[in-house]
């Protein structure tokens, strides 16, 4: 009925997780971007690509419908609007 | 499966007896009948509130309640209208019943997380409602912060029935979804799905998104009140406004819940009572959905004198106007569908006209609010008072109420008395004008909302409108005597489809849908409201 | 035990017309549930940021005197539950009911593991007085200074300021360990059902349904960490 992801993909996924989340560390501890959000930001691109690679591969996205992923983007679409119009008022205050 | 056998036999009503059959029924017309039942509880109790509130205010002196029972009245008024009546009123009561048999399908997908959202909306109603007996809440529906961080203890409570209802809300939104998705019968494409699905499945999209976040605030608000801390209190850091964004984000798109499944309702009866087929149909199905994207993107208008940023507010303003758009293509084509029709004005439609006519007068006066400048005046006085009871009570519950009626039939097998049916209709158009256009009088000359007294000069304004409520109560009352007595007790139908309505709930089942609906799921060959 | 005994589904519900549309109408469901999800903890993360660009320097306070060890620990910890949840949907969607078991039995033991991590961690910040609710909230001053990596922040140095820190800290993690809770009571669920063989290569919507939650709280603590944390 369904895509079944054999072991060697999970473990693939796992490791990559891995190696991404002791990246995160050491930019985030060891190297000082300086002012500005920089760090911050830089945090947040490598998290971000963990959350699509769970996304994709533990979650099954890549191997699923349209419909569960267009429902998955319509989360993220809205919440991007909550931050979105939340901070043009924060910043123009 | 055995169940079927057991169901084999009588309708959906009498093929199981007893209480306890009713308690854990998952046959989505029965749990349709139980929100029935505690959601018109609701409604009576919500407006005893508004009876009292309005009685108080007959004079500028106090009459017989102080200005803190006045706060806690018009806090319960709210709460319970907006978080226990119109928001589950149309999609768990009606959208219960009818969706499912108006796809073709047998139950909702998920049956018994339909029952569970019945039992959520129970539970949270019931401790919001007993926050009375801890004295109540004075924060007004919108438990708007610092204030609500510091007030009476029952503050928690209240939120906390409203996060428990929110989830009620959620799982409703879940279970039409995904039947809209996958439980469509033979035949019926999107786009041959009735009007009534569409503003429902824009309403589910809508109660999925956005509550969530409403949880989260009410939570968070939960949070600061039992430990003590300061995370919308600006004394201890916190930010007052963020609240509001967190609480408008979720309220806002709110209100547009109660609203398109009204919509959808008015079109489903304006078609059956025009004879005529609906005009425009994927305009209007689209515009459910158009309302419901744009829905989010408008909640700053409601802080244009909150402190909000100057940009937002405009930014607020000019899309608050665009929901203008998709709502007026909706009258456009209610009224061109009427045209040259065969109009039959039975009670559904009287109340589907009263929609019509109130909602333009609400929508309308929605404008002047969204505007950034006149809010800055009109903010704050009866004059918004009188603007969303225009489109919540003169919109959905009119078209709620329409809803009732059209459906009443297929639910009981009876026909309820038309005369007096007619007679509800008008007394709650009449009497609701004579309730809200001196509001908005006296709102534009500077009445300031949610105070118990008021200077001498708007007492006419008073009067009339205290008068009018007791009309449009009477109305209201009457409808729902009409509806509880004639289920038992009207005239037996003859024919399963009274209305000559072209859906699936009306042509394809029995006078009353047996528990499974259909015998054999019919194959959809082409759009509803083919009349000619 | 005889074959007959075995309680494995083979039909579909009434309202459903075929196995395949009950398995994805279940899914969807839940997907739509992980959307509900995103938008809940997104609200926080919202005024996360909002605090943050109020008063930057009191989150770097704040992310300094937790622990990143541990944090760091908690999180490979939930990758590799993550990993084996994964695992565990594999081998049931193969018909494998005690292989599957088997991993999700590691799951819930890190779920465990997580949850005893952060015992130790909201026990060492009640011992400093930075547990911001009922009257617990004496921060020990000391410890924050000599945890602060960027001396010059010590200037502008507001107590009521880092209480807003620890108030999120605490409402985030705190909110995220509900969900855990939740994640091993569904596990106990899925494991009985697993040991009574109820799943097949037909039939396997729980299983997935669960590994889609579990998988969404562990995406949520991969930016809960370094936000808190680390930067």
């Amino acid at each position: 009925m369904a895509h079944i992801v054999p072991l060697n993909v999970n473990i693939k996924t796992l490791t990559t997780l891995v190696v991404l989340t002791i990246t995160t560390v050491v930019t985030a501890k060891y190297v000082d971007l300086g002012h500005g959000h920089y760090n911050l930001l830089l945090a947040m691109f490598i998290a971000s690509i963990k959350a699509t690679i769970v996304l994709g591969w533990f979650m099954h996205l890549k191997y699923d419908g349209m419909m569960n992923r267009a429902i998955a983007l319509c989360g993220l679409a809205f919440l991007a609007l909550l931050f979105g119009f939340s901070y043009i008022d924060l910043f123009y205050r | 499966m055995s169940a079927t056998d057991a169901h084999s036999h009588g309708n959906y009503i009498n093929c199981e007896k007893g209480l306890w059959s009713w308690l854990t029924t998952i046959d989505h017309k029965r749990i349709a009948l139980m929100y029935f039942i505690s959601i018109m509880a609701f409604f009576l109790v919500g407006g005893l509130f508004a009876i009292l509130l309005r009685l108080e205010l007959l004079s500028p002196e106090p009459i017989f309640m102080t200005g803190d029972f006045y706060n806690r009245a018009m806090t319960m008024h709210g709460s319970i209208m907006v978080f226990m009546v119109i928001v589950p009123g149309v999609p768990a009561l009606l959208g219960n019943f009818a969706l499912p048999i108006m796809l073709g399908a047998h139950d909702v997908a998920f049956p018994k997380l339909n029952l569970a959202s019945w039992y959520m909306l129970m539970l949270g109603a019931a401790i919001a409602v007993l926050s009375l007996f801890w004295g109540g809440v004075d924060t007004g529906w919108t438990f708007y912060t610092p204030y609500s961080g510091k007030s009476a203890d029952a503050v928690t409570m209240v939120v906390l029935g409203a996060f428990i209802m929110g989830f009620s809300s959620i799982m409703t939104g879940v279970n039409f979804i995904v039947t809209v998705h996958k439980l469509r019968a033979p035949g019926m494409t999107m786009m041959r799905m009735p009007l009534f699905v569409w503003s429902l499945y824009a309403t589910a999209i809508i109660q999925v998104i956005a509550t969530p976040v409403l949880g989260i605030t009410l939570l968070l608000l939960v949070f600061e009140r039992t430990f003590g801390v300061g995370i919308f209190n600006p004394a201890l850091g916190g930010d007052p406004v963020l609240f509001q964004h967190f609480f408008w984000f979720y309220s806002h798109p709110a209100v547009y819940i109660m609203i398109i499944p009204a919509m959808g309702i008015v079109s489903e009866v304006i078609a059956t009572f025009s004879q005529k087929t609906i005009f425009g149909y994927k305009a209007i199905a689209f515009s459910s959905l158009a309302i419901s994207a744009i829905s989010f993107l408008v909640w700053g208008h409601h802080m244009f004198v909150s402190g909000q940023s100057a940009l937002s507010g405009s930014i607020f303003s000019v899309l608050t106007m665009l929901v203008g758009v998709p709502t007026a293509i909706k009258l456009f084509n209610w009224v061109a569908t009427m045209y040259k029709g065969r109009v039959k004005l039975d009670t559904p439609m009287l109340f589907a006209i009263n929609f019509l006519a109130l909602f333009t007068i609400g929508g309308l006066t929605g404008l002047f609010l969204a505007a950034f400048n006149v809010d800055v005046h009109l903010h704050d006085t009866y004059f918004v008072v009188a603007h969303f009871h225009y489109t919540m009570l003169g919109g959905a519950l009119m078209g709620f109420f329409a809803g009732l009626f059209y459906w009443f039939p297929k639910m009981s097998g009876k026909m309820y008395n038309e005369v007096q049916g007619r007679i509800s209709a008008i007394m709650t158009f009449v009497g609701f004008n004579l309730t809200f256009i001196p509001q908005f009088i006296m709102g534009s000359q500077g009445m300031p909302r949610r105070y118990h007294t008021y200077d001498g000069i708007f007492t006419p304004y008073h009067v009339a409108s205290t008068i009018g409520s007791w009309i449009v109560a009477s109305g209201f009352i009457l409808a729902i005597y009409i509806l509880a007595r004639d289920f038992f007790k009207g005239e037996p139908l003859k024919d399963g489809n009274p209305w000559n309505a072209t859906t699936l709930e009306w042509t394809n089942t029995e006078i009353v849908p047996i528990h499974e609906n259909f015998t054999e799921l019919p194959t959809v060959t082409g759009r509803p409201y083919e009349y000619r | 035990m005889s074959t007959a005994k075995i309680d494995r589904r083979v039909e579909h519900s009434h309202h459903f017309s075929s196995m395949q549309q009950e398995y994805e109408a279940g899914k969807q469901g839940v997907w739509i549930f992980m959307a509900t999800e995103i938008m809940m903890f997104g609200g926080l993360f919202v005024g996360y940021f909002i605090y943050r660009f109020a008063y930057p320097e009191m989150y770097i306070a704040g992310g300094d005197s937790l622990n990143w060890v541990q944090g760091a620990a908690n999180t490979l910890v939930l990758l590799v539950s993550s990993f084996t949840m994964a695992q565990a949907v594999t081998e049931t969607m193969k018909g494998d009911n005690k292989k599957a078991l088997k991993y999700v039995i590691v799951t819930t033991a890190c779920a465990f593991i997580f949850l005893i991590v952060k015992y130790f961690e909201y026990s060492a910040k009640v011992h400093h007085g930075l547990f911001p609710g009922f009257d617990m909230w004496n921060p020990d001053m000391e410890y924050i200074k000599s945890h602060i990596r960027d001396t010059s922040l010590l200037a502008n140095f507001s107590a009521e300021n880092l209480r807003l820190f620890f108030v999120l800290y605490f409402a985030m993690t705190g909110l995220h360990g509900i969900h855990i809770l939740i994640g091993i009571g569904l596990m106990f669920w899925i494991m009985k059902r697993l040991k009574n063989n109820e799943f097949s290569s037909k039939y396997y919507t729980a299983v997935e349904g669960v590994g889609l939650y579990w998988h969404i709280v562990d995406i949520i603590w991969i930016f809960l960490f370094p936000l808190m944390y680390l930067i």
